[in-house]
């Protein structure tokens, strides 16, 4: 850049604030940071294409009977009413959905905290291995269907092999196809899979909180590992503890494609039928679009919520 | 990650034998629990058909064998569309998308923590925001939007959204926030260098660790796509579609099923071996402030 245009630059920047309307001076500075929207631009206009407009349309469409043939009617409130008052399968989906986030959800968290803490004080060497072992379920694809291996319903699923040799049972269980099993199955394979971004998170959280605090808590009185965690190690990590959630939350309510992998689409009895899998009955196979964003709208809602909430909790840590 | 704790520290600092014990238990029962089941996939897809279906299960092989994996190759060349092409698919899918999320995110991740423009507080909310629902919710709609731009069926509906993919432009953003110092970027302004210039040269080096996350994060979530409901044709279809279609061909397919999962579980593990330290340190600058 030439000298000239640097000394144009450096008058522009000297313009008093004070001169101005907020509204000038917002004009004034987004003309003189124009790049920085040129450069935003790409990214916001992909995910604005994929995401933000693909929630509000969502959001609009839930009060439409769209499905992609017909002229659609404007109905205002009559999906969710149906949703809530005329679908049972719904009421189903919403428990279940419930269930499972309720658990997945925070075990999954306190897993991901509690072994990344106890692996903190390991020799880094140790420590790299073992984050690697806790981890690689949760990136290596479609590894967890070695539990449908496990748990199949014939004499060469290991777990009814294993029982049989036992003597417990005398037939193999028909885990995936049984409603009492399937729920539980789902979860504990859920939470195989869950060590995800907000272990790592942890991990590198753990390590960054500052040596000479937890000194300065020796000489305090912080008499053993459990108060250091909660007077010292969780106040410093806040930040990572709320990313943490967050993952969490999404990961809780982000399974169902887990679940149709290990017991087939829809589940016997609508067992492991959750509000992921109701949405895709609607919106990918019955194409009624209205409703099923409708599904979407309320599926959004709830993880909103879930995350407005857990910041709450979490505001209270270490008080 | 120099600041590491050792043992010998910590013993100073209020541990009990005890409590160590538990914790050493604890951490062994999970560590099993974690890694049982991806040491059988291996075992079983080293062993041989007599030993696969062995009564009770062995957890070890005695003849190790690669036959299975010539066996999926085998079983891969008589599908209707060739094995290759699920690869490269996948593989075509992993970097392009990749790549355009690596300059798309880290462009606007720069603006984002070092430009002082107007707007900037709501959109980075807006992205924050966007981590915090599973994109089950906007599946329809996007459907919607993929047809009405005609592409259902073509490379793009998988590769042009993965561009916009929001974790790792958070992650940079946050990253470039804490290690691009201000002083050196505003000393290199006034010397007249435009924002390009220290976005790609003085920027973009100091945060190696964050594009090397950026890059492991989309790269395994493309690398595990699966079934899409963007992609109708076959010969459009990934790597791992194809791998779950053998899977669940049953017992008769258990040694090449096994062999599949091997195959397509290395590539991430072995990219995380590699990049674990950027990105342990990448992560210590994830957290959420109000």
């Amino acid at each position: 850049m030439s000298d000239k245009t640097a000394v144009a630059k450096e008058t522009k920047r000297a313009v008093n604030r004070k001169d101005m309307t907020r509204a000038q001076w917002t004009i004034h500075e987004m003309k003189r940071n124009w790049i920085a929207y040129v450069m935003i631009a790409p990214f916001m206009i992909v995910f604005c294409m994929f995401t933000v407009v693909p929630v509000v349309l969502s959001f609009i469409l839930s009060f439409s009977t769209f499905n992609m043939l017909e002229m659609p009617d404007f109905i205002f409130m009559d999906n969710y009413i149906r949703l809530f008052l005329d679908d049972d399968i719904f009421t189903i989906a919403l428990q279940n959905t419930l269930i499972f986030a309720a658990i997945t959800g925070p075990v999954s968290y306190l897993m991901s905290f509690m072994l990344a803490w106890f692996i903190n004080e390991l020799e880094p060497r140790v420590r790299a291995v073992v984050t690697l072992i806790f981890y690689a379920p949760n990136i290596s694809g479609a590894v967890y269907l070695i539990w449908q291996v496990a748990f199949s319903g014939d004499t060469y699923g290991y777990v009814n092999g294993m029982l049989i040799y036992l003597g417990i049972i005398s037939t193999p269980i028909q885990f995936f196809q049984n409603a009492t099993y399937i729920m539980p199955l789902c979860i504990v394979v859920a939470l195989w899979t869950s060590l995800g971004a907000a272990f790592l998170s942890f991990i590198a959280g753990l390590q960054i909180v500052d040596r000479s605090l937890y000194e300065a808590g020796a000489v305090d009185g912080v008499r053993n590992r459990w108060q250091e965690l909660w007077y010292i190690t969780l106040p410093s990590m806040k930040p990572q503890l709320m990313f943490g959630a967050v993952m969490a939350i999404t990961g809780s309510f982000g399974f169902g494609g887990i679940v149709t992998a290990l017991c087939g689409f829809p589940s016997v009895d609508y067992a492991a039928h959750t509000i992921m899998h109701h949405l895709e009955d609607y919106g990918g196979q019955r194409f009624e679009i209205g409703y099923a964003s409708a599904i979407a709208t309320l599926l959004f809602a709830m993880m909103i919520g879930a995350n407005v909430l857990v910041k709450k909790i979490l505001s209270k840590v270490g008080e | 990650m120099k600041k590491l704790r050792t043992r010998k520290h910590t013993v100073v600092l209020n541990r009990s034998v005890g409590g160590d014990a538990g914790i050493t238990i604890i951490l062994i029962l999970f560590g099993l629990f974690m890694f049982l089941p991806m040491y059988y996939v291996v075992i079983q897809s080293l062993k041989p058909m007599d030993e696969m279906f062995v009564y009770p299960p062995r957890f070890y092989v005695v003849k190790p064998t690669l036959k299975n994996f010539a066996n999926l190759f085998t079983l891969m060349s008589d599908s209707w569309v060739p094995f290759s092409r699920y690869i490269f698919n996948t593989v075509l899918i992993s970097v392009c998308g990749t790549f355009g999320n690596l300059i798309f995110a880290s462009m606007a991740a720069y603006a984002l923590a070092k430009i002082k423009f107007p707007g900037r507080g709501w959109i980075f909310q807006v992205v924050v925001l966007s981590l915090m629902f599973h994109s089950t919710v906007t599946g329809i709609t996007n459907f919607l939007i993929m047809s009405y731009l005609h592409w259902v069926d073509t490379y793009f509906a998988l590769i042009i959204p993965a561009f916009g993919s929001t974790l790792g432009l958070y992650l940079m953003k946050q990253f470039m926030e804490s290690s691009v110092s201000d002083a050196v970027l505003e000393s290199a302004r006034l010397d007249g260098a435009s924002e390009f210039y220290t976005f790609i040269n003085i920027a973009m080096p100091m945060v190696k660790p964050a594009w090397l996350t950026l890059i492991v994060y989309s790269f395994q979530g493309l690398w595990n796509s699966g079934a899409s409901i963007y992609i109708q044709s076959e010969q459009l279809k990934t790597f791992n579609y194809a791998i779950s279609q053998i899977i669940t061909g049953g017992v008769a397919r258990a040694g090449a099923s096994a062999a599949s999962t091997v195959l397509m579980m290395i590539v991430p593990i072995t990219v995380f071996i590699i990049t674990q330290s950027n990105i342990i340190e990448t992560m210590a600058t994830s957290g959420m402030k109000d």
